[in-house]
């Protein structure tokens, strides 16, 4: 056969192609229990750290985060539109994948139209309790939604009045290194502690500025934007005001408040 | 096998006399995005440099069977794959650093060193060189990278790979960081000043006027 037959060049095409798919298919199957266990320890270590049981970026051996985590934390399946928790012998919250299942059309909705760009709300979503002496002392609310360039996904935490902020972080985005990717930074994420996500009216009016902001005392509604992140700034006030207000968990934080747990 | 002038030159010839970022200026885009960090520089240069290396040695391996039309895609499909196999590796081992570097591990596909390399000396060399080539270029490449990381993550942050070295201002010690060092135009500059350097060690360096 000569050099540059067509059929040789497609041969030799489907070949590669042949070789390069074997190899990359085997790296994902050979790695993807590691990953994944990375993955979940990862989240573990976020829900810790957002709840102030973890030092920001300290890392403890993986068994300890495990075990810290089964001590303290309870995870809870809430259904959303009510407010009202999932009984554990309905949907085991262990297992249960609150994205998964926001993916599937028989476990969400379409979203109302938000500017945080939500897609689908799930009918059920996970939050994680923090327990101290049989009483719920902070909740842990998943929230996501449209940065700059990527979805971002994270936690945030409130205390049991479901008002003052305790924490907020992401466990994964795509936004720039540098600038947006600065969610990550410990420092702008110590900045919202302490801050009130709602207002007299349990309105949700927490807001990222576009400057500095000052102490929680003098600006208790509002966080130092990013700079050079305007967009990235914005999206997480959005995906916030989305996820605490009605259509996110709203019912959920105003049955909490009126049931105190 | 013996490692002759040859091999010796394609492996050091990058650092210096030949290198990738200062004479050639590619792959500038990924040398901004991962230097504020110490540790990002370092996992993305070793990433970077493996890859280089194997992509090399694979496209040597089969370049006279390579049909002329279409070595390019060739190339880059060998490199895609390479590099998501990287990926890969880092999500599982690494996974932390891997969630701050995101998409320029990626974004190696179309960094130009790699590609250089395979279209430039791959396709005429022999596999054991073409692999000390890729090896020579990656390591011509890390070397201004963690140069620019150093100076950046230590004037931008105080620290080095994480270690406070000089305490900040934000923690209660001294020191007001640098904050330009930390955004994009700071690693313009160092490279600019390193280039700057380089050739005026080795005036060979500059480029004719036109």
């Amino acid at each position: 056969m000569r050099l540059n037959e067509t059929t040789y060049t497609f041969l030799f095409a489907g070949g590669v192609c042949l070789v390069c798919s074997l190899l990359v298919s085997t790296s994902a199957v050979t790695l993807r229990s590691r990953q994944e266990a990375n993955k979940l320890l990862d989240r573990q270590e976020k829900v810790l750290a957002v709840s102030g049981l973890l030092e920001e970026g300290k890392h403890l051996p993986a068994q300890e985060v495990r075990d810290l985590f089964a001590k303290n934390i309870q995870p809870k399946i809430v259904e959303l539109k009510t407010g009202n928790y999932v009984p554990e012998d309905q949907i085991d919250p262990a297992t249960f994948d609150q994205l998964k299942a926001q993916a599937d059309p028989a476990t969400s909705e379409a979203a109302p139209p938000n500017d945080a760009q939500v897609k689908r709300v799930p009918n059920n979503a996970l939050v994680y309790q923090v327990v101290e002496d049989g009483k719920v002392t902070e909740l842990i609310l998943p929230v996501e939604g449209k940065g700059l360039w990527s979805t971002l996904y994270g936690y945030i935490a409130l205390s049991a009045d479901t008002n003052s902020i305790q924490g907020l972080t992401f466990y994964q985005h795509g936004e720039t290194p540098g600038l947006g990717g600065e969610v990550d930074n410990p420092r702008w994420k110590a900045l919202w502690k302490g801050r009130k996500a709602y207002d007299e009216s349990w309105k949700p009016v927490i807001r990222v500025l576009k400057g500095t902001a000052g102490p929680p005392e003098d600006a208790p509604h509002e966080v130092d934007g990013l700079s050079g992140a305007t967009l990235t700034s914005n999206g997480v006030t959005r995906l916030l005001r989305f996820w605490l207000g009605d259509n996110g968990f709203g019912p959920y934080l105003k049955k909490f408040r009126e049931q105190g747990s | 096998m013996a490692f002759g002038k040859k091999e010796k030159e394609a492996l050091l010839d990058p650092l210096f006399n030949n290198n990738p970022i200062a004479l050639q200026v590619l792959g500038i885009c990924s040398a901004l995005a991962v230097t504020t960090k110490l540790d990002k520089a370092v996992v993305m240069s070793v990433a970077l440099t493996l890859v280089t290396a194997f992509s090399s040695l694979s496209v040597s391996l089969i370049r006279n069977k390579i049909p002329n039309s279409i070595r390019i895609i060739v190339q880059l499909a060998i490199i895609a794959s390479l590099v998501i196999v990287t990926d890969q590796i880092l999500k599982a081992f690494v996974f932390s650093i891997s969630q701050q570097l995101s998409v320029f591990v990626g974004l190696i596909i179309t960094n130009c060193i790699v590609m250089g390399r395979a279209e430039a000396y791959a396709m005429q060399n022999g596999p054991v060189l073409s692999f000390i080539d890729g090896f020579g270029n990656g390591l011509g490449y890390s070397f201004v990278l963690i140069l620019t990381a150093v100076i950046r993550e230590f004037f931008g942050s105080g620290s080095l790979y994480g270690v406070q070295i000089l305490n900040p201002t934000t923690m209660g010690g001294w020191y007001v960081p640098n904050g330009m060092m930390l955004l994009a135009p700071a690693a313009f500059f160092i490279i600019g000043f390193f280039i700057w350097v380089l050739r005026t060690l080795k005036p060979g360096q500059i480029e004719m006027e036109d």
